[in-house]
């Protein structure tokens, strides 16, 4: 919002209550950034409508969608990757990532996000382009509003643009659910009315908030509700390209007449003309003239505005262009721009998104299929037996992650011919036995470890137990403590000391 | 802006102030949009309506309770009830398999370990422990030495009838007080005690006669503890030949046992908790690790 539009404190210094919204009616526009902007509308939309429809086969006990939160099995799918809930950290990672790539983004070009890839702009730009079809461009909009005529027509044209936006809603909510359960099951449950209560509420809810949101909303969102223009001013620096006025060379500004008869007589004229064709398609209502602002979000709309104007005028295009205030003061006091995308900034952002993406590639290119898990029993730490030898408990957790049952050998390494049980298992080797794990699955057990007095080194020796794949060999291990009561062993150390 | 307040007008961004000053800093007048501002009332009327819907505000010996009737106890007994339900089918195996099968099942064994683990929390752990690992004179029961037998079936029946309660069926028979009763003469029993102490392989303190000990253990103790201090859990007689002493296994403490006798209670659960908990408790209990 412009300084000059900010409601002023009445004379009598009474505080306006609220701030009264201005209606935006942007206007079509096609150019550069129009077209990216389709672009990637049509991909993301794309993504997020048609993803869950794609098949990937993972074998007979595993779902074959491509991409899937399975909740009530807690497994999260997606293409090739298989995340159980302890390995969230992949998740994590993915989210650090994406706000490394945000920041990257930001210290690049700004508002790139805003501008382009942001659901609030994308679904607000497809909502536009319903209402434009509907109800006419920018003037006849205003001419509409202004009239405020219900006629039969203007009735009709309401229904159907709330009706094609409630359709457009209702098939983002109904794309939600369908990530987390099997998407053309869904569909079909979802149409008989047979799919769970709480799929029609969630269809709701965001049938709700997207109609709401890029029906009603759309800027306010940005200018009120939304944290990342906060902190994005606070990560941006001098470098940063914004979509700018080059106010070095638009002004003055003066309509285009007074401009041509001014440099006829070499008298100062800038290049804007003071069309408001920047003014009018911008989708939250900005003078970009004004300088960069916190209701910009940077979506190059202005640009292409302005470079359709400077191209019928046949002057340069580029009055409005990524750049940087810096640049400006430059060629006001007739220096070379200095443009640094490649500086420590950014330098250090890609670095950071490099190290964590070659992390996370290498842990998911290592994941194996075997897990174990141990907690050692607390209450009683250690239990000593009729004979005097102490015994210790784990509760052990095996992993198959497997998508088949696999035998598994499990092992206790570490200390002198202890005796090894595994509570309902039948023991099959000295110090370790074969165990079945169920697909994908994992097992409790109760481990019970015995030492007999006279073999008791320390009151803590370590321990680690092994588990093997059977069928492929792959094992992981864990390790812990073998407790043992004081006496038990300084009994010992004395004996020791005495030689 | 003529008439205007120019003293309530920030001069770097030209936006009128709100007149409120602290420490020379003044603060901007940014006025709320007006559809936040309707947030802002529905909110204040839905909390009205939230107050006369719902349970709200606290009187001196109870609350306002809300014209709906809502009460977060129904949710709990709902949710019991979804559990219980949920819980059902496994019960019903449960009550209906042996002990022996439910521990064998993979499934069973882990569904009643779980369950004897929470009802051992709740009804066991006050004596034995959180861990069973025991306290004073209540019995670890993660060792291998059981009173009244480490088999199932016997730690079933002590679970369901306890031990030395009215019940008919719980278990009976106390360690006789030697000594305070006239049993065994005073003097006598530093020689038993001696004489019990070698039976877990140890020596007893100063030079006492042991084939005196052995004979009175013969005529006194063996028809409980057997004739070499075994034990026998059909009458709770512990064996005295291990290292697992619930009273105390040096010799004064054997002293104080033989002289005053021991007589350890416990209530029984039949009746109190459901069939299947009680089952659930049993291989519970016999899978920490003793069980025979
Ligand atoms: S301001 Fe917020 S809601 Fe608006 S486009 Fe940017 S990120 Fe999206
Ligand atoms: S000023 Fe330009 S770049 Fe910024 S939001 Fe408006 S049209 Fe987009």
């Amino acid at each position: 919002m412009s300084l000059a539009e900010v409601p002023q404190t009445p004379d009598d210094g009474d505080i306006p209550l609220y701030e009264a919204r201005k209606e935006i009616y942007p206007q079509v526009v096609h150019g550069r950034f129009r077209t990216i902007k389709w672009i990637i509308l049509a991909i993301t939309l794309g993504i997020y409508y048609f993803l869950p429809f794609i098949r990937w086969y993972r074998g007979p006990n595993a779902p074959d969608q491509a991409v899937l939160i399975d909740l009530a099995n807690r497994r999260f799918y997606f293409f090739f990757i298989e995340i159980w809930p302890q390995e969230l950290y992949y998740v994590t990672g993915l989210l650090v990532i994406a706000a490394l790539v945000l920041f990257l983004m930001n210290a690049v070009a700004g508002r790139v996000w805003c501008g382009y890839l942001c659901p609030q702009t994308v679904w607000t730009d497809l909502f536009y382009a319903v209402e434009r079809v509907i109800e006419g461009d920018r003037r006849e909009r205003m001419q509409k509003a202004s009239r405020g005529m219900w006629d039969l027509e203007r009735i009709a044209e309401k229904i159907l643009k709330h009706t094609l936006w409630l359709m457009i809603a209702w098939w983002t909510g109904g794309a939600w659910v369908l990530y987390f359960a099997d998407a053309p099951t869904l569909v079909r449950e979802l149409v008989t009315f047979q799919a769970p209560v709480v799929d029609y509420v969630w269809i709701a809810i965001l049938t709700f908030t997207t109609y709401t949101l890029a029906g009603w909303m759309r800027e306010q969102v940005c200018l009120y509700m939304c944290p990342w223009p906060r902190i994005q001013a606070a990560l941006t620096d001098e470098y940063a390209l914004n979509v700018m006025y080059r106010y070095d060379r638009g002004e003055p500004r003066m309509s285009a007449k007074k401009a041509e008869a001014a440099r006829k007589v070499h008298e100062p004229a800038g290049d804007c003309v003071d069309c408001y064709q920047c003014v009018n398609v911008c989708p939250t209502g900005v003078d970009i003239r004004n300088g960069s602002q916190l209701g910009c979000i940077q979506c190059g709309l202005c640009i292409d505005a302005c470079d359709n104007v400077m191209a019928k005028l046949g002057r340069p295009t580029g009055l409005i262009a990524y750049d940087t205030d810096d640049n400006a003061e430059r060629r006001v006091r007739h220096e070379e721009p200095v443009y640094r995308i490649i500086r420590p900034r950014t330098i250090i952002y890609a670095a950071l998104i490099a190290l964590i993406g070659a992390l996370m590639l290498y842990a998911l290119t290592n994941r194996n299929n075997v897990g174990i898990s141990a907690l050692h029993d607390r209450n009683p730490l250690f239990v000593r037996l009729a004979d005097g030898a102490i015994r210790n408990a784990y509760t052990i957790r095996v992993t198959n992650k497997a998508l088949d049952a696999r035998p598994f050998r499990l092992e206790v390494l570490g200390l002198n011919a202890p005796k090894f049980e595994v509570i309902g298992v039948p023991q099959t080797g000295a110090n370790s036995t074969l165990i079945e794990a169920g697909p994908d699955q994992t097992r409790e057990l109760r481990v019970l470890v015995t030492l007999p007095k006279a073999l008791i080194a320390h009151e803590k020796m370590d321990v680690t137990f092994r588990l093997t794949d059977i069928v492929d060999g792959a094992s992981a291990t864990v390790r812990d403590h073998f407790f043992a009561p004081e006496g038990d062993y300084h009994h010992k150390q004395d004996e020791k000391n005495v030689h | 802006m003529a008439a205007h307040d120019t003293s309530k007008v920030d001069a770097v961004t030209g936006i009128s102030t709100t007149g409120h000053e602290w420490d020379g800093i003044r603060e901007l007048n940014t006025p709320l949009p007006r559809w936040w501002l309707w947030l802002f009332y529905i909110c204040i009327v839905w909390g009205i309506g939230y107050v006369i819907a719902y349970p709200a505000w606290p009187l001196v010996s109870s609350y306002t309770r809300g014209v709906l009737g809502y009460a977060s106890r129904d949710q709990i007994e709902t949710d019991m009830a979804a559990l219980k339900a949920q819980r059902g089918e496994m019960v019903a195996r449960m009550e209906s398999a042996s002990l022996e099968e439910i521990r064998n099942d993979p499934k069973m064994l882990e569904v009643a370990r779980a369950l004897g683990k929470a009802a051992f929390g709740t009804n066991c752990a006050p004596c034995h422990g959180q861990g069973a690992q025991g306290v004073s004179v209540y019995p670890n029961l993660n060792d291998d030495q059981w009173m009244w037998g480490g088999s199932l079936e016997q730690i079933y029946q002590t679970i369901q009838y306890g031990i030395r309660n009215e019940h008919p069926d719980s278990r009976q028979g106390p360690m006789p007080a030697f000594g305070k009763d006239g049993i065994i003469p005073k003097a006598d029993i530093p020689i038993v005690a001696a004489y019990v102490v070698t039976l877990s392989g140890r020596k007893p303190e100063g030079a006492v006669d042991l084939a005196k000990g052995q004979k009175l253990f013969a005529e006194n103790c063996a028809s409980c503890h057997g004739d070499n201090g075994k034990g026998n859990p059909d009458v709770g007689a512990p064996s005295l030949t291990s290292n697992i002493w619930l009273y105390g296994g040096d010799e004064k403490a054997i002293i104080e046992t033989i002289a005053n006798g021991r007589g350890g209670v416990m209530p029984g659960w039949a009746g109190r908790l459901e069939p299947a908990t009680v089952k659930a408790l049993t291989v519970y209990v016999h899978t920490l690790g003793g069980g025979q």
